[in-house]
């Protein structure tokens, strides 16, 4: 006996078996998302507002991502509208243009990341702060582009007043330095979370980017075979991936306009 | 298990077993290792949850040695432990790391890798499909992918032991800062392998969910689901909805531990004076509300599959309909919902203001309601019965008066005013072993004895099979019934040394000592896990020597059952059912008059 309704809908739920699966999977996406937004809005309220980071984020380079983001969601609608008109060339493109979306996600986020891993916030022995990012470092001396703070607090809000700050180049001794930390996720709880969550989504990205590729690519040999069967897998990937464009619309806000 | 005898008289309806010709067809590895049948994945997930079961229980054993007779080199084993895991176990005694290690592993391997994969993943595996007339389950490939996520969890778990350090020793709670500042890697181990356990069981509730709502047989509507179903079908959801918090918070105390974030880590932390070079501004209760957001659910998936075993049971053996049919669905469902609302009530002694604690009271005063109605449906269920005292009814007939008393002497906790008095001591573990120990394990032990001729075509033995229960209720009984009164005495959870430090003898001046009579309980306690553990050698043997020599169970449906597991050849094949069985009435068509049996199975048209 072979197990029904695995393209065919039941009749009373008029859904097929993949399609609760998948929203039963994003059911548990969303406490596991959930949870991390809980602890951002914990630790956020655990701390003094004087000690809680405004603005060490990029706002375009995220508002671009968003868009990227948003794009790719509609050209997965295309790719699974066009097979269910039966046009599998303009599956095949518009697929492709999500992947290449994906990866331009990715790469903007890897830079992201790097701007942070290279930024490094140094105290000095006679209790002056360097905070900037790293140009060279060798074995006696570091450089960095970037300016000194008399107090940490004033490194917190970078909004509005933080832009206009002067950035110079600065060199610095070994012996002058007490101690030298980038902003990873060590660094503060809100880079903490910041990376947790942007780095659970990216991988969420990635994985959702692998199983489109696997259907763009090997897995549409199936168009050919069961072409109705292949539309519900482009059709629960496309589930998947506006879900993850959805909590991309959240993280945006959260980590970086509030 | 394909290695049943022919039974002698296979139901009529159905065609002859196949499996042997499939499994040649297949091959070995195909067939009993990387297998996608929901049985051979549900024996998978039983014989490996038993053992994992079998090795807690020696984790408590040892305990239990350590407690009575604190520092004194164990015996048998104590030798064998020195050679194994070293300088912890100087001359074979407990210290008090290796004592913590051991704790945190038995409330961690009894929960996420042997009671939960039994009750869910073994029972609920086998019989979900066959009970609603399904071919096997919505996702056959993601069910071998479940137990291999589950197996390699469980592994990573158990190699911890033997790792530079050891296992984890913050508790099965693992509460920050503890579990984050002790330089061992086991806390890394437990994270990785929690995160392959939660992942096993996300993939198994979806496939459950999706199973039951999609595959059933035609005419099987809800309100004709044995409550098994039921109750696995609530428990999936539990699982889905309340483990991704866990595995959250997982990665966050992972992160902690080898990224150096601080979570968890509040400002200003020293670690034996010394400040950690850590950015700080975390909170150890964050990790608090989502560990308990999971683990208060967690203990109800624990209990609604045992509920779901406890239920067939009574109603093949007492030859009559379940009582409440009704009311138990809708306060399984009631459980399920307010099981997500009451996890703070593990959390009253955190500071909470009043306002939180008498929400959190509140709710879990409700929830105790459903508990009852079920347990009130099930004894009731029993008035006026024809019972039938065999193994696993006598199993089944005391986890009613013994989930009972768990569950009751849970309403002090519950009340946050009492729980002052009795958070964190023994009072807490008899009332939670009280309720997974002579209530779930009865239910699995019962749904063992019981669903063995439809695995194997064999009965187990029945003498031994009363031996088991009796040797197990007693012992389990002169085991947990003292740790009341040492947990109102005041004796607390998690002392390696058994609370000699805070005795009357040790400091007879200071008020509130324990008491040597509460202290002289540890060896009555060690002496009955001593006996609990001979009794189950029997039981063992039992089970794998009935597999060739057990009596024939004679039928597809020795115990004269209504629902559909039963109306399939033994064991069933590949498919289950040659077609798609029509279901025409309800899961307990007993005793129904103007029938020449007294049972009327699920399927059979008139």
């Amino acid at each position: 006996m072979d197990i029904p309704y695995t393209v065919q809908p039941r009749p009373d739920t008029g859904l097929y078996n993949a399609k609760v699966g998948v929203w039963l999977f994003l059911a548990s996406e969303v406490m596991l998302f959930g949870a991390l937004f809980s602890a951002y809005i914990l630790l956020r309220v655990g701390s003094a507002e004087a000690l809680w980071p405004h603005g060490w984020l990029n706002i375009p380079i995220g508002t671009v991502n968003t868009l990227v983001l948003i794009t790719s969601s509609i050209t997965t609608v295309m790719a699974w509208a066009s097979c269910k008109m039966n046009q599998f060339g303009r599956f095949k493109f518009f697929h492709a243009c999500t992947i290449l979306l994906a990866l331009t996600f990715v790469c903007i986020k890897s830079y992201e990341y790097h701007d942070k891993f290279t930024h490094y916030e140094i105290t000095l022995t006679d209790g002056r702060i360097a905070d900037g990012h790293l140009v060279s470092q060798e074995a006696d001396r570091v450089v960095i582009h970037g300016r000194f703070v008399t107090d940490r607090k004033e490194l917190f809000d970078l909004r509005a007043a933080g832009a206009s700050h002067a950035r110079e180049e600065i060199s610095l001794e070994r012996a002058q330095i007490k101690t030298m930390e980038n902003y990873g996720p060590w660094h503060h709880t809100y880079l903490a979370i910041y990376f947790t969550l942007t780095g659970l989504h990216a991988l969420h990205v990635l994985g959702g980017a692998l199983v489109i590729g696997f259907l763009w690519g090997p897995g549409s040999k199936l168009w050919r075979r069961d072409p109705e069967r292949f539309t519900n897998r482009v059709e629960i990937s496309g589930l998947f991936w506006h879900f993850v464009d959805l909590v991309w619309i959240f993280l945006f806000p959260v980590l970086y306009l509030l | 298990m394909h290695t049943a005898t022919p039974t002698a008289s296979p139901s009529s309806a159905h065609p002859h077993s196949h499996s042997s010709h499939d499994e040649e067809a297949l091959g070995f590895w195909r067939s009993y290792i990387f297998s996608t049948d929901h049985k051979v994945i549900g024996v998978q997930y039983g014989l490996t949850s038993l053992s994992f079961l079998l090795f807690g229980f020696f984790l408590m054993v040892i305990m239990r040695w350590q407690i009575a007779h604190p520092n004194q080199p164990v015996p048998v084993v104590g030798p064998l432990l020195e050679r194994v895991l070293g300088s912890v176990a100087s001359r074979g005694a407990i210290s008090s790391d290796l004592y913590n290690s051991f704790g945190a592993m038995h409330g961690t391997i009894m929960v996420f890798l042997a009671i939960v994969p039994l009750a869910f993943g073994a029972f609920g595996n086998y019989l979900v499909p066959l009970q609603i007339g399904a071919p096997d389950m919505a996702f056959p490939r993601i069910n071998m992918a479940s137990y291999q996520f589950y197996v390699v969890g469980g592994l990573i778990m158990f190699v911890s032991f033997f790792i530079p350090g050891g296992a984890a020793q913050a508790g099965w709670t693992s509460y920050p800062p503890l579990s984050v500042i002790i330089q061992t890697d086991g806390q890394v181990f437990w994270l990785v392998g929690m995160i392959f356990l939660i992942t096993s069981s996300l993939l198994g509730a979806v496939n459950f969910i999706a199973t039951v709502i999609q595959l059933r047989a035609p005419g099987m509507t809800w309100m004709r689901l044995p409550f098994f179903v039921w109750a696995q079908f609530v428990t999936g959801f539990l699982l889905l909805l309340a483990f991704p918090p866990l595995e959250a918070a997982g990665v966050m105390q992972l992160m902690d531990k080898v990224a150096h974030t601080s979570f968890f880590l509040p400002t200003g932390l020293a670690v034996e004076g010394v400040a950690g070079h850590v950015s700080g501004g975390g909170s150890p209760l964050l990790w608090q509300h989502l560990f308990w957001f999971l683990a208060h659910p967690e203990v109800y998936v624990l209990i609604l599959p045992a509920m779901g075993i406890v239920a067939e049971i009574i109603a093949n053996n007492t030859r009559k309909p379940l009582w409440g049919y009704r009311s138990l669905v809708y306060a399984a469902l009631s459980i399920g919902f307010l099981s997500f609302i009451v996890w703070a009530h593990h959390m009253y002694m955190t500071g909470m203001g009043t306002k939180i604690s008498t929400f959190f009271q509140t709710t879990t005063m409700l929830i105790s309601i459903p508990s009852v109605i079920i347990l009130t449906c099930l004894l009731v269920s029993l008035w006026g019965g024809s019972i039938r005292f065999n193994t696993p009814m006598l199993f089944v007939m005391a986890f009613l008066p013994m989930f009972g008393l768990g569950g009751l002497t849970g309403l002090p906790l519950g009340l946050s005013y009492a729980d002052l008095h009795l958070h964190d001591t023994y009072y807490v573990i008899a009332h939670f072993h009280y309720i997974v120990a002579p209530g779930t394990i009865f239910a699995i032990f019962a749904g063992l004895y019981y669903w063995y001729p439809k695995v194997t075509g064999r009965m187990m033995n029945e003498f031994w099979g009363k031996v088991h229960f009796w040797g197990s209720f007693i012992f389990m009984n002169l085991i947990f019934q003292p740790m009341f009164a040492q947990g109102m005495a005041g004796m607390l959870r998690r002392m390696a040394d058994g609370g000699a430090n805070y005795s009357q003898a040790r400091t007879p001046e200071a008020i509130g000592g324990l008491a040597p009579v509460i202290l002289s309980l540890h060896t009555y306690i060690l002496w009955a896990a001593v006996g609990l553990g001979l009794v189950q050698v029997p039981f063992i043997i039992n089970f794998f020597w009935s597999i060739r020599h057990g009596r024939s169970a004679g039928s597809d449906n020795p115990w004269q059952s209504t629902t559909l597991e039963w109306q399939t050849p033994t064991p069933p094949p590949h498919g289950n059912f040659a077609h798609p069985p029509t279901v025409f009435r309800g899961p307990y068509e007993y005793s129904a008059p103007g029938h020449a049996t007294d049972f009327t199975p699920q399927n059979q048209p008139n």
